[in-house]
Formats: C-alpha cells, structure tokens, sequence
C-alpha cells in the first residue's frame, strides 16, 4: 500500500521536519476533519516525553524561564507548547509566548504557540492531543506553558508529569501561601525575579507552607531563579530531573499518567454533552422552563433539574 | 478541569482561526504600530502569534513553519522597505513556505507598485484604517488558502 498524506507528515515530523510538525498541530487543534485520525495515531506512538507543566501568574516570567529550561535541558529535540489567551469575545488572541523565548532557546527547539479557543483552567482543549503529537514524533522533553493563571487554575497538573510554579518575590505572604489552589500542586517552585527585593522572603513563605503540608516522599524544592539573566536555571532543570527520577521510582509516574488519561475521556465527554445541554435549553421543555425561572416560579437549580431529569435518556417515557 | 458552563461555546466553532506571525525585521525599534495592529487583529479574531523587534528573515521563516502562519505581516519604519521587504519574500520562496507577506508602516505610495511586483502581497502604509488592516489580512489568507 502506498503512503497516505499522512503517512507522509508523520514521518517528516518525526525525522525532525518543523513544517509538518506545524501541519500536525494545526490539525489537532481543529475539531472534526483530521484531528482524530492524527490524535489516534499520535496516540500509539506516543508515552515517551517527559511532560513538564510550567504555571503560575501573569508576568511571572514563565516563557523566560521555559525557554531557558529547554535549552538547559540539552536535549536534542526539545519542545514547547506555549498557551496564551483567546479572546471571550471575539476569539482573537495575541500569542506573545515566543518573543521571551526566540533569542536564547537554540535551534534545536520547537515552539509552537497556542490559544486557549474558549478553553478554562489556563490550558487549550487540543493540549493533550498537541502534547500526543510532539510526543510521537520524537520530542522530548514537552515543556508546556500554561496561559497566565490565578489562584485556582490547575488543570496543567492533570496535564503534565511534573508541574512547575513560578512565583515572584511579592507574590504574597505565609497566609497566601497556605490558600488551597495553585501552590498545591506544584512539584517544584521557581522563585523569578530573585533580584528583585525579598526574593528569600518568599522563599520562606513558600517553605513555610510546606512545612506544614502532609509529610510525603516527594516534597517540592523552591529554587530562585533569574531567567533573564539565565541564573537558577540549571538547579532548576536538575530538580525537576530529579522529580521524574522520583516518579519513576515510586511507581507515580504510571498513576499519574493513567489518571491523566482518565481526565482526558472525561473532559471529552464533557465537551460532548456541552452540545446535548444546549439541546435541553433551546428545547419547548427548556425555553418553558426558563419562563418560568424568570417568573419566579422555580429557582435556576430545580428548574435545571427537572430538564435534566426528563431528558434522561433512560427515563423516555417522561421527556 | 473545567466544567461545562465554564467553557463558553467559540463564535464559530468549526472555522480555525487566521493565524498571522507580525515581526519587526532587522534594525527597526519602532514598535508602537506592530502593536496596535496586534490589539486590532486580535480584535478581529485573528490569532497573532507576535515575534516583535529584531527579526530575520530566518527567524520568521522558522516562526512560519513552526506556528504554521497564514500570513506574515511586517512592519517597517526605517525606510528599508525596498531592501528588506523583498529579502522576506525570497526567503519565504526559498524555503517553499506559501505564506503571504504583508507590509504595514511608513511605505511612500511611489514604493507600492515595486513592492507588489517584487512578491508583496499588500502594502498597508500611513492612514490605514483599522477595517482595511483586517480586511487586508484576511484577503490575503484567503487567498494564499485558495492557491
């Protein structure tokens, strides 16, 4: 049989041709067409890269630091996956990941900037399939670069084999610190901008929590970095060498990457029934529903409830 | 993870977004118009993968390649234009790359006619509107998707 298209692509990224790599990721991040031909595909291939989840605030200095990170890594063929904002409104984005990264990440690397296209949590839908692809055709490590993020968003964690947290001196205070959200999921902490005044100071804080945090085989080590100035980097790179030492070893490594998969079929799922709720309310039974909501006659949450249960699909004599 | 009423549904859902690479080439540090056009682009639903100052024609093709661009715009203040403009467009043919380059700055209207015959796509110079800015980007990925 002769090779299809792409049969062709996939054996040109993974001999190293950017320009197919660029063609695969287009493809997995438009829905319906070739996406899930390349993710499927991807998706034997894949399970080799160690993937490297770099989160924290906007400003932060998280391209800074990935492009120094891939470069440090002195791996042959690093890449990074750098998720920037789309607009809620209008869809545009300004992916401005690359402008921190270009001048010192060398030319082995690739870099390929995504918008999160309506997507919560600081990550796209298409990561996981993006991150499949530079995993299958020979990438390694992935470091992924989440969109700027608050407190809350840790959906890069049920992404990544190691999560990184960047921090910045001023970040905030023990009591911050000690805030469910973000700084629990780190397993390993970058203080950035360690120039800057009170760089300890939040190393302390961040120390502090951990301190009193549960007592597991793994805690995560806070290193100060100055990613302009490349200072930290290389301690850095080493304990996150040393986290996937340690998640090999324990075992974790497997149960995070099965858990990751679980996620996975679950936020499919989710999008799937996203069209099927939408179905719900533009229904008779919905609009009559929403009438009665704005009457006051129901609240939101029983409303939701009744079409929820009459449109369960084991329940057809009801809806 | 998100949850369902989180993820607002996209305008349109199963069109890709264009998706425009905008860089500064060479020794030019004027970079107020690059992103203005950059808030306008986005604004318009275009994704703008922005490389800003001190570019190569290198750097942009491997930009290009990588982000898999529709259309590179340029944005020229250093009155290199008649130099650099079509040194991009070489390098863009010379790598095979398909990609639409536009030029945005200060561009004598005297210039435009030599820059369009030496492979330019469209010359947006002073006075631009911001819906020629768009409307311009957009012709020439549509066009450059019709090729």
């Amino acid at each position: 049989m002769s090779p299809t298209p792409l049969d062709e692509l996939f054996e040109a990224a993974a001999a190293g041709n950017r320009r197919a790599m660029g063609k695969l990721l287009t493809m997995v991040e438009q829905p319906g067409g070739a996406a899930s031909e390349v993710s499927e595909r991807a998706h034997r291939q894949a399970g080799h890269a160690r993937v490297i989840g770099i989160t924290g605030a906007p400003g932060a200095g998280k391209s800074t630091i990935t492009g120094r990170l891939a470069a440090a890594s002195g791996a042959e063929r690093p890449a990074v996956l750098a998720i920037d904002p789309s607009s809620p409104l209008t869809g545009g984005a300004v992916l401005g990941d690359r402008v921190r990264m270009d001048n010192h990440i060398g030319s082995s690397s690739f870099i390929r900037s995504m918008a999160t296209r309506g997507h919560a949590g600081g990550l796209a839908v298409a990561v996981p399939d993006a991150v499949r692809v530079l995993d299958a055709v020979g990438c390694d490590p992935v470091l992924v670069e989440t969109a700027g993020v608050g407190q809350v968003e840790v959906s890069i964690a049920a992404a990544a084999d190691t999560t990184m947290v960047v921090v910045t001196p001023g970040w905030g205070d023990a009591v911050q610190a000690n805030k469910a959200g973000l700084l629990e999921v780190a397993d390993v902490f970058a203080v950035n901008k360690a120039d800057r005044p009170d760089a300890r100071g939040a190393r302390r804080d961040l120390e502090l929590m951990l301190d009193l945090g549960p007592e597991g085989d793994w805690r995560p080590p806070v290193v100060l970095t100055i990613a302009t100035e490349n200072e930290g980097i290389e301690a850095l790179w080493v304990e996150i060498e040393r986290h996937t030492a340690h998640l090999r070893e324990s075992g974790a490594l497997g149960r995070r990457r099965g858990l990751r998969l679980r996620n996975e079929v679950v936020d499919r799922i989710e999008l799937g029934l996203r069209g099927r709720v939408l179905q719900i309310i533009d229904s008779e039974a919905g609009s009559k529903a929403l009438g009665r909501v704005e009457r006051r006659e129901v609240s939101p949450g029983s409303a939701a409830e009744a079409l929820l249960a009459s449109s369960n699909p084991q329940h057809p004599e009801e809806s | 993870m998100s949850g369902i009423s989180s993820c607002p549904a996209p305008a349109h859902p199963h069109e890709a977004p264009i998706r425009v690479v905008l860089a500064k080439l060479g020794l030019d540090g004027h970079d107020r118009g690059l992103k203005v056009v950059a808030r306008t682009l986005r604004d318009a639903g275009i994704e703008v993968i922005y490389l800003g100052l001190r570019q190569t024609t290198d750097s942009i093709v491997a930009a290009c390649e990588q982000e898999d661009a529709d259309v590179i715009g340029l944005s020229m203040h250093n009155a290199g234009h008649l130099t650099l403009a079509p040194r991009m467009v070489k390098a863009a043919r010379d790598a095979a790359l398909d990609v639409p380059v536009v030029i945005g700055g200060i561009v004598p209207a005297e210039d435009v006619a030599t820059l369009i015959s030496a492979g330019v796509a469209a010359v947006l110079g002073p006075g631009a509107s911001a819906a020629q800015v768009v409307s311009t980007v957009k012709a020439a990925a549509l066009q450059a998707a019709g090729r």
